[in-house]
Formats: C-alpha cells, structure tokens, sequence
C-alpha cells in the first residue's frame, strides 16, 4: 500500500495525546484539541447533569405529597425553570457537543476541527453560563420563575425592582450560550464539509456525521431567532421598551413563535446526535451493516428541514387560527416519516444479527425503545384536539421527559459507554455497566410511564401541590425519580474506576470498522499518523470491504474468520 | 507495476490537495456559514415589525405621521456605494498595491462614519423615543443593531488598515480583508431591506 505521511512533527507523533489520563492537568487548560476539548464538553455538563438532577429530585421530594410542604410555591417555581434551563443548556447541549467534537474529526479522517481556538472559546464560555444560571440564586428574589421558555408577561414581571434580577442573568446566560452554539455551529459545519479525508464522500461520512452536521444546521437557522426574541425581551425587562407587553400594545405571542421557532427545532438538535450514535452503535454489536444507510443519512437532513415548519404546535392553546393549527398539524405529524424511517433502519440492521448484549448495546436499544414510545405520545400531542385537551398537563412533561430522558440520555450513555475504550484506552466493568443501565430503564420507565395517566387525568404541570386523587401515580413516579438519581451512581463510579484502572484493551475492542477505531486509543495529537484514504463506506460488516487504502484496518484483521465467513452466508 | 504506480501518484495529489486547501477556504467558507447564521437574527427583527405594523391601529406615535425619507436616502447612497469602494480596495490588495488599499479602505472607513454620524444627527432630531410604543421600539431596535454592525466593519477596517502596516502581513493571503469586505457587504444588504421596510414603506 502507498504510505503517505502527514507533517506532523516528529516529537509528537505517536505519542499519547497530551490529555491522557497520565496527565489529567491537561483537561483544566485552555487546549486547542479537540479530544481534550470534546471531554472537558462532556465533563463539565454531566456536573450540571447532577446539579439538575438533584433540583427535580427536591421537586419529586415535594411532589410525593399532595400538599406544598417541603418548598413554597416560588422556590418550586424556581426549581423547575433552573432544572430545565440547567438540564438543556448546561447538559443536555454541551455533552452533544462534546461527544460530537471528539468524534467527528475522527470519524472524518481530520487532524482537528476547522477552527480549534474557536472551539476552545465555544467550550469555556459553558462554565461562564453555569456561573451566570446558579449565580441567580443569590440575586435578590432569586432565580427566574417563568419556566425555561420564559414567556412574558411572566418573564416580564420584577417584584424586587432590582435591575441586577434572576431573569436578566438567565437571559444573559442563554445568550451566552447562544453564541457558544452558534460559534460551534459554524466550526462544525465548516469541518464537516471541508475536512473530510481523501475519498470520503458524503455517502461514504459515518451517519453520526451526518446527524451532527443537521444538528448544527438546526443551530445556525434556529438560534439566532431565539436570540432576536431574547434581545427584545431583555430590552423589555430593563430599558422600558414594550415588544411584548401587552398593556402597553406589546404581543407577547410573538415571542413564542420566536422561541419554538429555535425551541422545537431544539430537540433535534439533541436527539439526532443521539439517533447518529445509535446508528453507529447497532452496527457494530450485531455485526451488520446499517440497513438504509444513504436514507438513514438523508432522512437526517430531512429532519432538519421539516422541524423548522412545525414550531406552531406548541401554541395550539394560544388562541391560534384554526387554519394554522391545521396547517401544523399536518406538518408536525410529518416529522413522524423520518423519524419512523430511521427506527425502521435500526430494526432491519440487528435483525438476524449476531447481536452482543455489551453496555453500549443495551442503553442503544433502551434507547430506542423509549424514542417509539415517546414519538407515539408525540403523534398525540401534535394532534390538535388531543393536544388542547392534555395541554399544560403531566402528559406534556411524561412525553418530553420519555425523549430527553428516555431516548436522548440513554444515547447519551450509550455513546459514552461505546467510545470510553477509544478516549481512555481501557475498557468500562460491563457488570457495573449492566446495572446501570437496569436502574436506568426501570427509572425513566417508573417516573415517565406514571405521568401520562397523570396528564390524562388533568393535573396540570408547574403546580407544587395537587388534589388527593392524582397522589398514587405521583408516589411512583417519585421513587423512579431517586432511582434514576441513584443510577447515576455505578456510573460515576465505573467511569471513574475504570478510567484509573481499568483493563487495557487495543485500539478497537469491538472491532469496529469506522476510521476513528483505526488510530491509537487514546488518539495521538493529530489523529491519525497517516491521513487515511477512505475506499468504502463505514459499515462494511459481514462483508469483508476494506475502509482505508492506506492504513491496514484491525477490524478486518483481528476479526475471526470463521465468523465472517457465517456472515457473509 | 505501472498502474500501482499511477495509483500512488493519484493517492499522494488527492491527500496533498486536500492538505492544501485547509486553511484559507476554510476560513471564507465559515464567515460565509457565520454570516447566514448571523442574518437571521435580522430576519426575526423584520419579521417582528412587518407583524407590529400590520396588527397595531395606531402605529405612529402621537404627533408622528411619518418619517423623513431625504436624509436617510442620502445615507443610503453613502453606504450602499462604500460596498463598492472596499471592493476596489479589495482589487489593490490583490495587485499588491498597498498604497491604494490603504487610500480606498479609508475612503470606506470615512463613508462608513459619515453613514453612522448622518443616522445619530437623525436620531437626535426624532419627536419619539424607544419608549414610544411598537414603532419607536422597533425603529430603534432595528436602526440600533444595525448601527452597531456598520460599527463593527468600521472597527474591522481600521483594523485590517493597521495590520497593513506590518511589513510582508498581506503576501501570503488576506483573509481578514476578505471577511471585513464581506461583511460590509453584508451590512449593507441589510440596509437596503430595513431602509425599505421602515422608510419606504409608510
């Protein structure tokens, strides 16, 4: 084979990178590399991730009895606009980002992102959000109250008269996060389409590239909408302007269409990452090729498409023209068609396959478990006399928690558990892997299932105390709410165990054929020794393609024979 | 042997190529990416006046009939001509004629500046305020946020006038000229669609 050798410098090459775990220093600086950035992304949010998690965790502890005793009513205001606006903007976001940068230059066969002093500023201006977001809770009159989507006249409302107020830091922090957003949007898209290897063509780019490269595309057309309402509703809050004040002629409905015209987008910008990594996932535990990879990849930037005409089925309840919920109803249910394209691609791709029941494997399939039930609630919800009757109620908050818990977390997992043996070089304890997984499937499950009734029945959301006869179904999904906080326990410390001393494990454990497996685990500081010349696409299973010209792939070779062989019959 | 050999050739170009065309393009391609992303900010604003004039009764403040079109149309002129003058500034670069640049970028710089004076000699004369209902909102929301960008190519351009000034800066490509140029550009659409919106369209 031709050998073709990269300039790296002599001194580094071949080297662990500089964030090795044999020096953690590393992760506390200002690094311009993408894995080390990816895991300070990843690190830093799954700190937030506790942080939220215990705030909904004290409103369970509320919620378990029927009356307001553990909180007042403010502070439970104030615990569900921080949990949400944490458990998005400080996790839910930066670990995808994170994931997303450690993969996909990997994955495309590049030396770094397009941009790398950028991302790093994307990454530190995280921890600057966190500060800003908890720092309000020692303003006077504390954080916001007024939900995550902060719609006025709520949002608008400042009892303390203090101009230094918990809204205006929140508003602040989701712009400073905003940029962050749109600054990484911008270097993820320039990577994707201009750093991929030699002879990776975009049907030959891995389908986590491509779920990454519609999330961004979501980011750059979606967030600046968000950020226009958001200027005009802090110049609302502080200089006496009245865009969306109603007595003073204002529209506070259009700052909704500003916000779900970013915020629906929103969650695919979340969960398509976590569909990329399913799909990369599914192949490789059952030994198969991606069924439909081309649609799969396609349906991909469908999404992107269709989620930016659907944002006004959230506001079917306000006072919408009958012909515009029609019109969105129509479109909403659309998004189904995709969606549905890429489950039905995962099904087809382990079945008959040689499946192994690993971690990863099992929070993938979780995962897509949970993401057809919530996406049948979500057909539900976009039906608009359902949706009027279930407005504002439980079913709501059981539906979305089933995609962002059920579907997006568990991707989340899923993805950490795959490629842990790529960023560290050592391998999780499947043991302590399996049980969490078991806690967290029975926990999403024992907290998410019970809400549904509970939104059938009526309760209605952001209420600290309820009537006697919706107390049952909130007694469960209390407890499945500390499980699931005590499911994240084995992981911590499988993560942090196995990271120290885990067992050494090559450079592709699940022999894997995508390019990022044919480096060193962990990854050398520009990647890969030789930029390598991609001949076929990713999911060549059990059909013995080679990936690269240039570089011999470990999966084709340590792969045992025999096995290949059953395959390929 | 002779086709391997062909072969090999074609690996190392395509690889080298592809090294190549890193980091310049790159670059310009993520401004441009930065850019769309950017207008949209722009878009909502629009869209938030076209939705404010449509459904408010009583758009103009009391007192307010109209706005005065001659000065602003003047400034209009100023801008939308300075786009053409940083192009050619943009040309000398190109032909490694420093000197032009410099002279053109100022002469863009001035026009720039006499645009943002012309609006704050505007603004100074309104009989309405931000505070006066959806229009004095809007009107300076959306004149504000562009004064501001027309504020930031200004500050680009002086910017990328002073790196001139480093002796052999520009020989080895000029991005930074390249990106300021076109986000004036940019600027400049932007106030050919808001000039329309607000002052044409009484």
């Amino acid at each position: 084979m031709t050998n073709i050798s990269i300039e790296a410098p002599e001194a580094v090459r071949g080297q662990p990178y500089p964030g090795a775990p044999d020096n953690w220093k590393r992760f506390f600086t200002f690094s311009t590399d993408h894995k080390v950035i990816g895991i300070q992304y990843i690190v830093t949010s799954f700190f937030f991730f506790l942080i939220g998690g215990t705030l909904s965790m004290v409103m369970r502890g509320e919620l378990i009895t029927p009356d307001a005793d553990l909180v007042d009513r403010t502070v439970y205001n104030a615990l569900f606009t921080m949990h949400g606006s944490i458990m998005l903007f400080m996790w839910t976001f930066p670990v995808l980002v994170g994931l997303g940068n450690y993969l996909v230059p990997l994955m495309i066969g590049a030396r770094d992102m397009a941009f790398p002093r950028l991302n790093a500023v994307s990454f530190w201006m995280v921890p600057v959000v966190g500060i800003l977001m908890l720092a309000s809770f020692l303003v006077p009159g504390g954080p916001s109250q007024s939900g995550w989507w902060a719609y006025p006249p709520v949002s608008l409302q400042n009892p303390t008269g203090n101009l230094l107020n918990g809204q205006v830091l929140w508003i602040l922090a989701v712009a400073i996060s905003g940029v962050s957003s749109i600054m990484g949007g911008v270097n993820f898209v320039t990577t994707i389409f201009k750093m991929r290897s030699p002879g990776m063509t975009w049907f030959r780019t891995p389908a986590f590239v491509w779920s990454v490269l519609a999330a961004q595309l979501i980011q750059l057309y979606g967030l600046p909408a968000l950020t226009g309402g958001a200027i005009m509703l802090l110049l609302d809050l502080t200089i006496g302007t009245s865009f969306f004040t109603p007595e003073r002629g204002g529209n506070p409905i259009l700052y909704q269409h500003f916000f779900w015209f970013y915020s629906h987008p929103a969650v695919y910008v979340m969960i398509l990452p976590a569909f990329g990594m399913f799909s990369e996932i599914l192949p490789v535990h059952a030994r198969k090729p991606l069924f439909g990879y081309r649609v799969i990849a396609a349906s991909s930037i469908l999404i992107t498409v269709v989620s930016g005409l659907v944002w006004v089925h959230h506001m079917f309840a306000s006072a919408t023209p009958s012909w515009m919920r029609i019109l969105f109803m129509v479109t909403s249910m659309l998004v189904a068609i995709p969606s549905g394209i890429k489950v039905f691609g995962w099904v087809a791709t382990i079945w008959g396959g040689k499946i192994r029941f690993t971690t990863p494997m099992l929070f993938a399939l979780g995962g897509i478990s949970n993401w057809l039930f919530a996406g049948i609630t979500g057909i539900f919800l976009a039906s608009v006399p359902i949706d009027i009757h279930v407005n504002n109620t439980y079913f709501v908050v059981g539906h979305f928690h089933y995609v962002l818990y059920g579907a997006i977390v568990m991707g989340i997992y899923a993805g950490i558990y795959h490629w842990f043996p790529k960023m560290t070089g050592r391998m999780y304890y499947e043991g302590l892997g399996k049980l969490h997984f078991a806690l967290t499937y029975l926990g999403t499950a024992l907290t998410f299932l019970p809400m549904h009734p509970l939104g059938l029945m009526g309760m209605p959301r952001r209420v600290a105390s309820y009537d006697l006869e919706f107390a049952y179904w909130n007694v469960i999904a209390s407890i499945g709410g500390f499980l699931l906080g005590l499911s994240t326990l084995p992981f911590i410390l499988n993560m942090v165990s196995s990271w120290i001393r885990g067992e050494k494990v090559g450079n592709n454990p699940w022999r894997a054929y995508g390019l990022e497996w044919l480096t060193s685990s962990p990854p050398t500081v520009e990647n890969f020794e030789e930029t390598p010349l991609v001949v076929s696409g990713p999911y060549g299973y059990g059909r013995n393609q080679p990936l690269v010209g240039n570089i011999p792939n470990p999966g084709l070779t340590e792969f045992p024979e025999s096995l290949t062989q059953q395959q390929t019959s | 042997m002779t086709a391997e050999r062909a072969i090999a050739q074609d690996v190392e170009t395509n690889v080298r190529q592809h090294q190549e065309h890193d980091a310049a393009g790159n670059s310009k391609f993520g401004f441009i990416v930065f850019l769309l992303s950017e207008s949209v900010i722009f878009l909502s604003f629009f869209t938030g006046y076209i939705v404010y004039k449509t459904t408010t009764l009583d758009w103009y403040p009391p007192g307010v009939t109209g706005l005065e079109t001659r000065e602003p149309f003047i400034n209009t002129i100023v801008l939308v001509s300075s786009s053409f003058v940083i192009y050619v500034a943009e040309r000398y670069l190109h032909d490694k004629k420093l000197w032009g640049f410099r002279l053109f970028l100022l002469i863009t710089m001035a026009m720039g500046s006499y645009f943002l004076f012309g609006q704050a000699v505007e603004w100074r004369s309104l009989p309405f305020s931000y505070q006066s209902g959806l229009f004095g909102g809007t009107f300076f929301l959306l004149t504000g946020f562009h004064g501001l960008h027309v504020l930031t190519g200004i500050l680009l351009q002086t910017l990328m006038l002073g790196r001139s000034f480093i002796p052999g800066n520009y020989d080895n490509g000029y991005f930074g000229v390249e990106a300021t140029s076109l986000f004036w550009h940019f600027v400049d659409v932007i106030w050919i669609v808001l000039y329309t919106l607000i002052y044409v369209w009484q």
